[in-house]
């Protein structure tokens, strides 16, 4: 049986919903990344503490005409490359949902 | 601007959201710069909770990339909280300061809090003209220790160098210095005049020769013959196109809640503290005014050559008394690129000329009849 896989939106990027897509700015390199509504939909739901089959199941099976197969699939190889760039974090155990400004204790 | 940033700011326009905003938070300052446009004094800032009502505001109309800048960020003793509520709020954080109360730990505190710039201003590499724009003794060498300690955090840091008669000469300086420190380097030769319209301050920008060496220096400028080319002839896209995105998709709040298309345009569109933010971007008059005007609509501007390409600030313009008119500082940029004088220059040029001499000849007494028959002939 596969490994449930967790996804997190990381604390160190900007993001905003322009129309039905997300702009998401990565603080390191300040590179902005558009996604598509699909992509949008999984970014949303990325709390840390939901599986990414779940979030899949309810999100976007839910509102496309797609086999939950083929959509985990393609939402895992997503997942892995926003990761990449540091705009979302990913861990076969749950993430607790951070907030950017939890990192550090206030002074 | 990144062609993706480009692509996301032609669809917010088409939209009608409010991609980017600066909102300053105070006007007072720990320097005293001899060219600031601001008074320095605090006429009743926005509270903490002002201001982060607003945010909550900016960040539900869309508002994407937010500058927080002033007045000095830092004389705020609240800045950090408003900043953390900004990125609670996942905006894009871009910081505008002089940097003098930035030490270690605060520096660091900006790495936590994944702010993208800090623009920090610098006008020259050297301690005695800097501290003399900025009229406080140690300045430079507290602004510069401060790059080092952003630096020393993987911040990205811009070194803004403002133009002035004071500094003029010193632009390489400064920009060896931003290399040194791993900044990046913008060169500004604009001067504004002061919100309450005061222009003497402009006494102080770069004149016409100054200008024309600027924007032939190979290191500000990749291609200068592209760069001071003849203006092409202008196209009826151009004419349809949009002076620049002040009120388009970025708009100004100032520390009293004020909201303006643009820092640089002060035509007050209303206040935050009475209305919501969103309703100030949509319904405004004044803004529905501006977003109206096409380089068609521009008096003068649309028949001169440098319509297409001249960096008319509309702003710029309004200070100078009319929104739809020239803004004479961009005239002067174009003629230092180009050679070629704007309409508006030529227009200044004719009003200064004295009056054409008119040469008076003493002629001998003229009869009634001689009068007579030389009017007649004149006529004939």
């Amino acid at each position: 049986m596969n490994k449930k896989l967790y996804v997190a939106r990381s604390p160190r990027i900007a993001a905003r919903k322009l129309g039905e897509e997300m702009m998401v700015m990565s603080a390191q390199g300040s590179t902005l990344f558009t996604l598509n509504p699909t992509a949008t939909i999984l970014w949303q739901a990325a709390d840390g503490a939901t599986p990414l089959d779940e979030i899949v199941e309810r999100g976007i099976c839910s509102e496309f005409e797609v086999k939950p197969e083929d959509a985990l699939r393609d939402a895992e190889a997503l997942a892995r490359d926003l990761a990449k760039h540091g705009i979302l974090l990913i861990s076969e155990e749950p993430l607790a949902p951070k907030s950017p400004v939890q990192e550090q204790p206030r002074p | 601007m990144s062609t993706l940033l480009q692509e996301m700011s032609n669809r917010a326009l088409g939209l009608g959201v409010p991609l980017s905003a600066q909102l300053d938070l105070t006007y007072r300052c720990n320097e005293q710069c001899v060219h600031c446009y601001l008074d320095h004094l605090d006429h009743g800032e926005m509270s903490t909770t002002e201001i982060k009502h607003l945010l909550s505001e900016m960040a539900e109309a869309g508002v994407f990339i937010l500058t927080l800048s002033g007045g000095e960020i830092f004389m705020r003793k609240d800045f950090f909280e408003i900043l953390e509520h900004a990125r609670d709020l996942t905006f894009c954080v871009k910081l505008k300061t002089n940097a003098v109360l930035v030490r270690e730990k605060q520096a660091a505190r900006l790495r936590d809090l994944g702010v993208e710039s800090i623009q920090v201003s610098i006008y020259s590499h050297r301690p005695e003209v800097h501290d003399a724009i900025t009229k406080v003794p140690g300045s430079l060498r507290r602004s510069v220790d401060a790059i080092r300690f952003l630096k020393t955090q993987g911040l990205k840091v811009v070194i803004a160098n403002v133009l002035m008669t004071e500094n003029m000469h010193d632009h390489h300086g400064v920009r060896a210095l931003a290399e040194e420190l791993g900044a990046r380097y913008t060169l500004d030769p604009t001067i504004t005049p002061m919100m309450d319209g005061d222009r003497s301050i402009l006494e102080r920008k770069a004149d016409v020769s100054e200008l024309h060496t600027l924007f032939r220096d190979e290191k500000y400028i990749d291609n200068v013959e592209e760069f001071c080319a003849p203006p092409p002839a202008l196209t009826e896209e151009v004419m349809e196109s949009l002076p620049c995105s002040a009120g388009h998709t970025g708009c100004y709040v100032s520390p009293y809640g004020e909201f303006y298309p643009c820092v640089a345009f002060p035509l007050s569109c209303g206040n935050v503290r009475q209305q919501r933010f969103i309703d100030i971007w949509r319904d405004s008059e004044q803004l529905k005014e501006v977003r109206s005007i096409r380089l068609r609509d521009l008096s003068g501007c649309s028949q001169c050559a440098h319509g297409g390409t001249c960096t008319r600030c509309p702003g710029l313009a309004f200070l100078e008394g009319n929104m739809r008119g020239p803004s004479t500082s961009d005239c002067e940029k174009s003629f230092a690129r180009t050679g070629i004088p704007s309409k508006n220059l030529l227009a200044k040029k004719e009003k200064a000329s004295p009056a054409r001499l008119v040469q008076i000849q003493l002629v001998p007494a003229i009869t009634g009849n001689r009068l007579s028959a030389m009017n007649n002939a004149a006529t004939a």
